[in-house]
């Protein structure tokens, strides 16, 4: 029965399935830097899919996203990560507010109604990409989990960029990608956001010389 | 002269239980006469029950009519295929009990033996009577017989008050079911008047009646049968009854409210909504995965068997689940297999716990001690029942080539299915559940694990059980029994299936027959053996086979030369029983991973404590959340009528009398 | 029905099941060695000590039951038949009907409870402690197998392992995303269940990290051999497991000579590099802490689950 669906079709549900692979790999892992590590490396996978379903489909706009994707997601947001992290002194384990196993079992019923929910939308759909679409969803949940269930800043600032990784694989899956200047905006904020983020964080912990978001509980008014 | 039929027999088979219980009444005292006459007696009564159901299999229904009962409201009785496979349960696994009850019950027990004889008996008659019963009065009289009867059991010895304590609380929740069943019977009547099963199945109710009588269905007899959460009558009634009757009550009482669910589910409802079994479904993983977690962390060993047989249970109800969802849709050949591996799992579940409770009496009798923390080492001692309890422990654990397994195995092949429902939720969510019962299935094996070998093997951890002694030869007999047929349903799956398909195929209309009849009668493959395929027997044989020939030549390339030391334990010289685990310890890892699961109390000692102690209590979230506020709220309740109650008659009387003119008022044409 | 064919190349499977899984512990600790830079032992040490302990008298413990002495047996008969029904050379195997996959799990299942039981037996710390930590990996470590092979046996519609490896092997190819899934949570449960680096490490006997060695510290001679024979059984029978859902490639389909003979070349290379890879990532590994242990199994589970939405998914209705 897979004999009908093509090898570019299977190629992007590959990448796909790493994409949702890493992104558990990222709700699961402890260190930051090894989080980072993760990020880039489900940049690549999204950066790859975009490249087959280019090639596949042949709409020249798609290289454009994938380089764009690949150059961002894959080199320089890590990189700058990668330095706020060695800027801040960020060090040790990153907290958790529920237990990881907890957690990952959370991600699994997301999963589950991510790919109930796409289902139907899905079907609407012509491309060859559209079994994705569930997927997508569901890296876009866990993604969101993640920023709920962390503490510290800076995971959650990855929690937000794979976010944003799972709405591009969204867009690719059902639609071949968004039209050219969305997603150039879309790529310059997430930068420009990333670097207001990197510039917050040097505050925050100038401010209470930590960068557990837990502190700015106290700033609201009594 | 007119043929004696099947069921003509079955009832002259209950009434001569009846009668063995009232020639116990006559000598009460008489423990002699009773053991070695009445039980073995009641034995072979069970063992025409169980043949006369097993070749009573295939054929039509059989009904009788029984002119006792109230005026113009008989007994209907009839057997049919679903009836004869819980018969024929009921009938086999009480040869085995009843042979052990013979060597088990003594003088000083609390009940006289001769009492105790009749309610075990009035006990199995009823029992067997549920499973006639063919319409709503005698299935009710016939139910509270067995409820009242088991209830006299579990107090056998009253004058313990937590003994006391556990009965009355097992009656409450039997009644509160009942109330639930009756209701569901009232439901399906539809006010025609007609209690009869047959009425019943006559009626074409409404979808929304019909999930009315299924759920009141499945909250009355999910309340015998121990479904969550309801269950909490198990863990008490189970420790406080005599073992052979907490084998009785775990292995074949319980299946008769599995009977009772599919009876009215399949049976008697004609329409089955899709969610129905859902609820099952979702019901019964809780119920097995909160069973058998809270089996892993027990200290008492019946406790912790009594937690199992909860496991099993949602097993029973996860099986009937999928079975419904798969009937909804109209497919019936896959909803024979889960029916077929609920089926087994029955016989497999009754045929190994009452095994393993009966091993926890002869623990019992031998050392007087139930908590784990004060037993091991006992198989240097009783090795027969260790090695039988074995038997039990493989199957409870779900491992082959043993009974326990093929049921497990055939659920686990209608869970493969599941991706084939017509529904988009259901055919993601339901394969995912399999991996729920594939995590029970393991904890099991945990659970057996502690419980054979904290009893059994390893040092003991009390002077004491030097002294302890093997089971006597009636109670080997009864064991011996048991074991055999949780090997034979191990080893011979096709057999087995190809008697109770008769069932299967009553309730749906095709079983699993005609595919299995295809294979040689060694191999199970329910579907194609190119699809999956289980041959035990093969599989005994090759394992068998290695042992053999290994240990063969072992003996006969190199010497067999062996010598007694005392243990090696990496070199450290204390090696006293204290040095082992505690049944606390072997299961604190799961205490530790399933910790929200849990209501522990610990206590820690502080590192100043001259006498340090560390105690760890587990307890049930159900009975704190659930059982105790409903408790609060009913004391509540009854203190605000307590102000009307003045003790004075002619108040009294002025409430009915205030009452009698509101009836007649509202209850106008 | 059974041919005589099949049954000389099941025979033959079992011969070199029996053979190649010292070979295979040997050459796993040989890689090691290298990678560590240390001298490594001898190819052939495991052979050397499957003969010297052989040879030895046995040493029971006083406390040693009726099951001590048995249990070293049906673990050895067990991991025999693992080794007899898992494609390795051909499918055509008569034995394979025995037990599908899911019985698969129940026969290391079995293996387990024996010699949990049996490390129970003397009655000393170690060994009740080496039974638990057994059984916690174990109830872990089964359902996350379990869930491996369902999704396997979705995408080949059986769960017989011989129609598992036909279809995988013998249709044209195709990507399964949810194989990746599969296969990382089943390397993650072959390194649990064989004992290795991260969960337990077999070159220690180390309080704090034995699990395998703390179970079979009380047996020597005989049952020593036999239960180190069975392990590197299981090590084998694990490896093969691997090779036939996630590289199928290679095993012959039907009982023809010529494929046999193919088959065992491309077996041993396929194991060579196997076992290298096992003795990278034991290299290159930390061992974890004991509660850490199901973590990383509760993962594999997690994964394997995932990897049968995806099948489901992705896959189910394309």
């Amino acid at each position: 029965m897979n004999n009908a669906v093509p090898l570019s079709a299977q190629l992007i549900n590959l990448f796909a399935s790493v994409i949702l692979l890493l992104a558990f790999a990222m709700l699961a892992q402890r260190r930051v830097l090894q989080l980072i590590n993760l990020f880039a490396l489900q940049g690549l996978a999204l950066g790859l899919s975009t490249v087959v379903a280019a090639v596949t489909t042949g709409q020249s706009h798609l290289y454009w996203s994938a380089g764009l994707t690949l150059v961002l997601k894959a080199l320089l947001l890590p990189w700058i990560l990668h330095r706020l992290v060695r800027r801040l002194h960020v060090k040790g384990e990153i907290e958790s507010l529920i237990n990881i196993p907890t957690t990952m079992l959370v991600g699994i019923g997301l999963v589950i109604i991510a790919f109930n929910v796409a289902l139907p939308i899905s079907q609407l759909s012509h491309t060859i990409t559209r079994g994705t679409l569930g997927i997508a969803l569901a890296v876009v949940m866990l993604a969101f989990l993640m920023m709920i269930t962390r503490t510290k800043a800076i995971p959650q600032v990855v929690g937000f960029l794979a976010m944003e990784n799972g709405l591009f694989l969204a867009a690719t899956s059902a639609t071949y990608g968004m039209p050219m200047v969305v997603e150039l905006g879309i790529a310059l904020d997430v930068l420009v956001g990333a670097i207001i983020l990197g510039v917050f964080f040097f505050q925050i912990r100038e401010q209470f010389d930590s960068l557990d978001i837990h502190h700015m509980e106290r700033l609201k008014d009594n | 002269m007119p043929t004696l039929l099947p069921i003509d027999t079955l009832l002259i088979a209950a009434s001569a239980w009846l009668a063995i219980g009232l020639l116990g009444l006559l000598a009460p005292r008489n423990s002699r006469f009773i053991a070695t006459t009445l039980f073995p007696l009641g034995a072979l009564v069970g063992m025409l029950v169980g043949f006369i159901a097993l070749f009573s299999l295939g054929g039509s229904p059989q009904t009788a009519v029984l002119a006792i009962g109230l005026p113009d409201l008989p007994f209907h009785l009839r057997l049919d295929n679903l009836s004869a496979v819980f018969a024929m349960l009921v009938g086999f696994v009480a040869v085995g009990i009843s042979i052990y009850a013979a060597g088990y019950f003594r003088q000083d027990e609390g009940t006289a033996p001769g009492l105790l004889c009749f309610e075990y008996h009035v006990f199995l008659a009823s029992m067997l009577l549920v499973l006639l019963a063919d319409d709503a009065y005698a299935f009710m009289v016939a139910w509270e017989s067995m409820a009242l009867s088991s209830f006299f059991l579990v107090t056998t010895n009253h004058q313990h008050a937590e003994i006391r304590r556990a009965g009355f609380l097992y009656l409450l929740i039997a009644h509160v079911g009942a109330i639930a069943i009756l209701l569901s019977f009232g439901v399906m009547t539809a006010n025609s008047g007609d209690f009869t099963f047959a009425g019943m199945r006559a009626q074409q109710l409404s979808p929304f009646w019909a999930s009315v009588a299924f759920l009141l269905a499945l909250a009355g007899f999910g309340a015998k049968a121990g479904l969550v959460p309801l269950h909490v009558w198990l863990p008490e009634a189970h420790p406080a009854a005599p073992s052979p009757v907490s084998a009785l009550m775990s292995g074949v009482m319980l299946k008769t409210a599995i009977y009772g669910l599919l009876r009215v589910s399949f049976d008697l409802l004609h329409t089955t909504l899709w969610w129905w079994g859902v609820v099952a479904l979702a019901v019964g993983l809780v119920t097995a995965l909160f069973g058998v977690l809270y089996a892993t962390v027990q200290s008492d060993m019946k406790r912790l068997l009594a937690y199992s047989s909860i496991e099993n249970i949602g097993l029973l109800a996860v099986g009937t689940g999928l079975a419904l969802i798969f009937h909804s849709y109209r497919m019936e050949s896959l909803a024979a297999l889960a029916l077929t591996a609920v089926f087994y799992h029955c016989l497999a579940h009754a045929g190994f716990k009452s095994l393993l409770f009966l091993c926890t009496g002869s623990v019992l009798h031998a050392t007087k001690e139930r908590s784990l923390g004060k037993l091991g080492g006992l198989i240097h001692r009783m090795p027969w029942v260790a090695w039988l309890a074995l038997v039990g422990v493989i199957a409870s654990a779900g491992l082959p080539p043993l009974s326990g397994f093929v049921s497990e195995w055939l659920l686990l092949q209608s869970f493969l299915f599941s991706p084939g429902l017509p529904h988009s939720w259901l055919n993601m969510v339901v394969p995912v559940a399999a991996a729920v019962v594939a995590l029970v299935a393991a904890l099991a094996g945990f659970a057996m694990v502690k419980f054979h070998g904290i009893i059994f093997l390893g040092q003991m951890r009390d002077p004491s059980l030097k002294d302890a002694h093997d089971a006597g030869s009636w109670e080997k007999a009864g064991l011996v029994w048991l074991a055999l047929l949780t090997l034979l349903l191990g080893i011979l799956p096709s057999a087995v299936i190809l008697r109770i398909d008769a069932a299967t195929r009553q309730l749906l209309g095709q079983g699993l027959a005609e595919r299995i009849g295809e294979q040689g009668w060694w191999m199970l493959a329910p579907i194609s053996p190119e699809r999956a395929s289980y041959e035990p027997m093969l599989f005994l044989a090759t394992i068998a086979a290695s042992v053999l020939l290994g240990r063969w030549l072992v003996r006969r390339l190199y010497h067999g030369r062996m010598r007694r030391t005392t243990a090696w334990d990496c070199g450290y010289y204390f090696q006293g029983p204290r040095a082992q685990d505690t049944a606390e310890g072997f299961s604190q890892p799961i205490r530790r991973i399933f910790e929200p699961m849990f209501r522990m109390e610990r206590h820690f000692p502080s590192a100043r404590d001259s006498k340090p102690y560390y105690t760890v209590k587990v307890e049930d979230h159900f009975w704190h959340w659930l059982y105790l506020p409903t408790a609060r709220l009913l004391g509540w309740v009854s203190d605000l009528i307590t102000h009307i109650q003045g003790g004075r008659i002619a108040v009294y009387l002025t409430y009915s009398f205030f009452t009698l003119i509101l009836l007649l008022l509202v209850a106008r044409p | 029905m059974i041919s005589i064919s099949g049954l000389i190349g099941q025979l033959f499977a079992i011969a070199l099941a029996l053979v190649l899984a010292p070979l295979l512990a040997g050459w796993v600790g040989q890689c090691r060695a290298w990678l560590q830079s240390r001298t490594a032992p001898p190819l052939l040490q495991s052979y050397y000590m499957l003969h010297k302990l052989f040879h030895k008298d046995v040493v029971l413990a006083h406390g040693a039951s009726s099951l001590f002495r048995t249990a070293p047996f049906v673990m050895f008969g067990c991991m025999v038949l693992a080794c007899a029904i898992i494609p390795s050379l051909s499918t055509d195997l008569p034995f394979a009907p025995a037990a599908d996959a899911i019985a698969l799990v129940g026969v290391f299942g079995l293996a387990r409870v024996f010699i949990s039981l049996a490390a129970m037996d003397v009655g000393t710390a170690f060994g009740s402690l080496g039974g638990r930590r057994e059984m916690l990996i174990g109830f872990l470590a089964e359902p996350a197998l379990l869930m491996v092979i369902f999704t396997v046996a979705m995408i080949a519609n059986s769960t017989s392992l011989a129609t598992i490896v036909e279809t995988l092997a013998h249709s044209d190819f195709a990507i399964y995303p949810s194989l990746a899934f599969a296969g990382i949570a089943f390397a993650f449960v072959s390194l649990a269940e064989n004992a290795r680096v991260p969960v337990d490490n077999p070159a220690t006997h180390l309080e704090l990290t034995m699990i395998h060695e703390a179970m079979i510290l009380e047996y020597s001679g005989l049952h020593l051999a036999l239960i180190e024979w069975a392990a590197s059984l299981k090590l084998y029978a694990y490896s093969c497991l691997g090779l036939a859902l996630f590289f199928p490639r290679g095993i012959a389909a039907g009982d023809s000579f010529p494929a046999l003979l193919a088959a065992i070349p491309l077996l041993l290379f396929k194991l060579a590099i196997g076992g290298f890879l096992l003795a990278l990532i034991e290299t290159i590994n930390a061992k974890l802490r004991i509660f850490r242990a199901p973590e990383f199994l509760g993962t594999a589970f997690l994964l394997a689950v995932l990897g049968l939405l995806v099948r489901l998914l992705l896959e189910g209705r394309a």
